[in-house]
């Protein structure tokens, strides 16, 4: 029983790195239409060019850490969310490659566009994914036993469309770190733009919620949890107006971390109404977790190497330290 | 029913789309390696422009296999649901420990590799790239054992049904394990020493910078004559291992139909194997061959197909056309470095253009001869997702074929397309050729001052 929450807790940490890590970069990505020139879009791409990939990687580590640990809810979700998962798939190819062809080429047009619709679909189709799961799935014998098209909702839409705002917001504070200049003064007014229209969706997703998953607002109003599921509305808003505060100061690092408060906020709150359940509404992660012998197998896998990942992606990040240079070049 | 085919289609196409960069990457990291340490070793500027023009290649090829080796990952769920619950507690950590230890490392060091030249020291830009590089084989052990696996499962009990670990151990060492890393490395390292050898011939011969092919050409040349002779013997070994676990695969890429009850097996030579029929057309024999190559002896029992009910039968003319090309291939590849070890010992390896042109000709062919003998495993594994113990049309996800349509003429579409800019891009980083101009870090130089510049030899 521990071992499997203790998963539950790391498979939480994984996803929330991937979401932070990916999330800036793929707002980077979406922002990116909003250059003025093509030297303030090598600016943009060079501030994420040396650590896409390794953020990226989260989810690839992230979807095959549920497919040892959470078997039922790799393969239930993925055949149920058929469409949208490979749509964000298709999105995160023409961003990746992208990176290296618009380098290559002398026309850059092209692939600055493929870049662009490639963060944002792939932004989108993540919200489409995360709307349907908390929206829950009709499962049948441990099988997915829906249509192709049941994560077409408005509600679902509507995760997609927040999200974007959300990575958005990651971008525009991870752009006033690492840059300077006409694209750093554009990243606030971004920024500040981002952090209403977020602030408005966690808004419209928390009245909304209740009447698409009722099991999940109901769980909220059950011990422990009421003693303590104040705090994350409560820290939102903290976190919201620290973040109005710090645009208008125009603080440096403060906008990225109190974005970081607010999707804090947003997740925990989420995942403290879903658990005990891995696939809503009828399978907890009791039911979802592999062998515990694999549990245990990946367990100790995980205790001895993601330390040293996570030590030398911070390492990564210190070589990388401080604002773009103009000149930067690639490789 | 259309689900599972659809679904298999859109594997194959994917995995071998993905398949062809990682054979280059995977190689071409070692033969970074060794040039960068050369470079720290002479000092001869030389080996950096080696290093940053052979490096511009290994990133397009990496990116490429990054975006496309995530589809793949998500497919073992998206479209063989039923397989992957199956199979989950054997096979998903082993793609687990693949993220952990060889996907975090590579893309971990990348940046360092690609854009630290200012940023760090020699020594530590140098660790980069070997960690880079053992990421890259570290992920070759991971995929393999997961495949192997699906081949010769081992260490592992079946309870109603689902696969139970029983030796994690057994799991990843299993019987086909040790052969299949090997081939896929020894294919790796073959498939970039030609390629980096057919594209140096191609500037030697148009005269352009030859002093820097050359050095590219000797390197690459090394690597080949040390990788050709094992890949034929890793091949044999290959051979025999299919032979004892897998006897319906071996009986298909030999197209051997009956057993042989008195008397030696004998090898074919060619036939148009016709599955229908149960029979060959066009047979050319080699007596005794079979026997000797599989059993050792003049007439050690080989099984035929016809042991095997037909349902239980891969598809023989596949298995043994995709099977042989990959063999003349890999003659052929041997048959090459004999040769340039006649011209080096004539010291003429640089100047003789017939040489060079072949080079230049057969430089696909690595490729060709991976993807090949992909089609061979996986298809001489058929009608079987886990050998022996679940078939393919059991494993398919319960979604409706027309997701999977979609996502195929997606896949098509998408895939055309960066393919053809892959190909138009590196043609074109190939076609500026090695950069004499930008000056060398400074950090690289352990000196103070800006950019430094030795006396190129540029001839
Ligand atoms: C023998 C080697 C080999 C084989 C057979 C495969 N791959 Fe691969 N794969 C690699 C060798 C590799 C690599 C060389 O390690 C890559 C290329 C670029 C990279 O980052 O790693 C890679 C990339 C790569 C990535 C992206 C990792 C990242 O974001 O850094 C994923 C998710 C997969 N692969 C998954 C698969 C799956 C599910 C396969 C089989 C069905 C598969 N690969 C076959
Ligand atoms: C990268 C090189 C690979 C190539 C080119 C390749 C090729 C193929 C082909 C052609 C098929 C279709 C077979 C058929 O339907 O008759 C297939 C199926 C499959 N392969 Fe591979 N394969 C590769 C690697 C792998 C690896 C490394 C794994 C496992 C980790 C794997 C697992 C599978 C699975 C699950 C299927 C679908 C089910 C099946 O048909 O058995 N393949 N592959
Ligand atoms: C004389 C030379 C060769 C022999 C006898 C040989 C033998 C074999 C055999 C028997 C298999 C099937 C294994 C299985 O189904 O499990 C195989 C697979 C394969 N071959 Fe070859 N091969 C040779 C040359 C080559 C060359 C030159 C390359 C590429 C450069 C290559 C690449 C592959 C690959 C990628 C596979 C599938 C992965 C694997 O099974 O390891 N082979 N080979």
């Amino acid at each position: 029983m521990s071992l499997i929450n203790l998963w539950v807790f790391l498979v939480a940490v994984v996803i929330i790195l991937y979401v932070i890590l990916d999330g800036f970069s793929l707002g980077v990505g979406i922002l990116f239409p909003f250059a003025k020139d093509e030297k303030q879009r090598d600016m943009m791409m060079d501030s994420i060019a040396p650590v896409w990939d390794a953020n990226q990687t989260w989810i690839v580590f992230g979807g095959a850490a549920l497919f040892a640990v959470f078997p039922l809810i790799y393969t239930v979700l993925f055949s149920a969310l058929y469409i949208p998962l490979f749509t964000f798939l298709f999105g995160l190819i023409f961003r990746g490659v992208a990176f290296e062809f618009r380098h290559n080429a002398t026309r850059k047009a092209g692939w600055n566009r493929a870049f662009a619709i490639g963060c944002l679909v792939a932004a989108f189709a993540q919200g489409l994914t995360l709307g349907a799961y908390v929206s829950g799935i009709h499962v049948e014998n441990n099988l997915f036993a829906g249509g192709a098209f049941d994560w077409l909702t408005p509600f679902n839409i509507m995760v997609g469309l927040a999200l974007i705002a959300g990575y958005m917001l990651l971008g525009a504070a991870y752009l006033i770190i690492k840059t300077t200049g006409e694209v750093q003064q554009r990243a606030y007014r971004q920024a500040w733009f981002a952090a209403w229209a977020v602030a408005a969706f966690m808004f419209v997703v928390s009245i909304w919620t209740p009447y698409k998953a009722p099991d999940l607002m109901a769980r909220w109003w059950t011990t422990p949890r009421i003693y303590f599921v104040w705090i994350f509305p409560v820290l939102g808003t903290f976190g919201f107006a620290m973040l109005l505060r710090s645009i208008k100061t125009k603080a440096e690092y403060k906008p990225f971390l109190y974005s970081l408060v607010m999707f804090f906020s947003a997740y925990l709150g989420l995942q403290s109404g879903v658990y005990p359940y891995a696939v809503m509404p009828d399978i907890t992660i009791f039911d979802a977790a592999a062998q515990s012998e694999t549990q245990v197998i990946m367990l100790i896998g995980a205790l001895l190497i993601l330390p040293v990942v996570l030590a030398y992606t911070i390492y990564s990040y210190w070589v990388f330290r401080g604002k773009v240079s103009a000149d930067a070049g690639y490789h | 029913m259309e689900t599972v085919l659809l679904s298999r289609i859109q594997f194959g196409l994917t995995t071998a789309f993905h398949i062809l960069f990682p054979t280059l990457t995977i190689g071409l990291a070692i033969f970074l390696v060794v040039v960068e340490l050369m470079w720290l070793r002479t000092r001869d500027e030389l080996y950096y422009r080696m290093y940053r023009f052979w490096v511009k290649i290994f990133a397009i090829h990496f990116a490429v296999g990054v975006v496309t080796g995530i589809t793949l990952e998500f497919e073992f769920g998206t479209n063989f649901a039923v397989f992957s619950q199956t199979v989950a507690n054997v096979i998903a950590p082993m793609l687990a420990f693949e993220g952990m230890t060889a996907f975090f490392l590579e893309a971990g060091f990348l940046g360092i590799m690609l854009f630290g030249w200012n940023r760090v020291p020699p020594t530590l830009h140098f660790i980069s790239t070997c960690l880079v590089g053992l990421g890259a084989s570290f992920s070759a052990f991971w995929i393999m054992a997961a495949n192997a696996w699906m081949q010769t499962p081992a260490g592992f009990e079946n309870v109603d049904g689902v696969f139970m670990l029983t030796s994690w151990r057994d799991a990843i060492f299993n019987p086909a394990f040790p052969t299949h890393l090997g081939h896929m490395l020894l294919a790796s390292y073959e498939t970039s020493a030609f390629a980096i050898a057919g594209i140096s011939a191609y500037f030697l011969l148009k005269k352009r910078n030859p002093h820097f092919f050359k050095r590219s050409l000797a390197i690459a040349l090394i690597m080949a004559a040390a990788v050709a002779p094992l890949q034929v013997i890793m091949g044999d070994l290959k051979g025999q291992s299919v032979a004892k676990h897998q006897p319906t695969k071996l009986a298909a890429i030999e197209a051997h139909w009956e057993t042989n009850t008195d008397g030696p097996a004998d090898f074919i030579a060619f036939a148009i194997p016709d599955n229908a029929n149960e029979e060959n057309r066009f047979e050319i024999r080699i007596p005794y061959m079979l026997s000797l190559l599989i059993t050792h002896s003049l007439d050690g029992q080989i099984k035929g197909l016809k042991e095997f009910s037909p349902d239980e039968r891969p598809n023989v003319l596949v298995n043994f056309w995709t099977f042989r090309i990959m063999v003349a291939i890999g003659f052929l590849f041997f048959g090459i470095m004999i040769w340039a070890a006649i011209l080096w010992r004539r010291g003429r390896l640089f100047d003789t253009p017939l040489f060079l042109k072949i080079l230049v000709a057969v430089q696909p062919l690595g490729f060709v001869a991976t993807i090949l003998g992909w089609v061979t495993a996986e298809m001489g594994r058929q009608p079987w997702i886990v050998y022996g113990w679940m078939r393919t049309s059991e494993g398919a996800s319960p979604i409706a074929a027309g997701n999977v349509v979609w996502s195929l003429i997606m896949f098509g579409l998408f895939f055309g397309l960066i393919g053809a800019a892959y190909f138009y891009y590196t043609l074109k980083t190939l076609q500026k050729g090695p950069d004499f101009e930008s000056p060398i870090p400074h950090v690289q130089m352990g000196t103070k001052a800006g950019g430094h510049h030795l006396a190129a030899r540029r001839d």
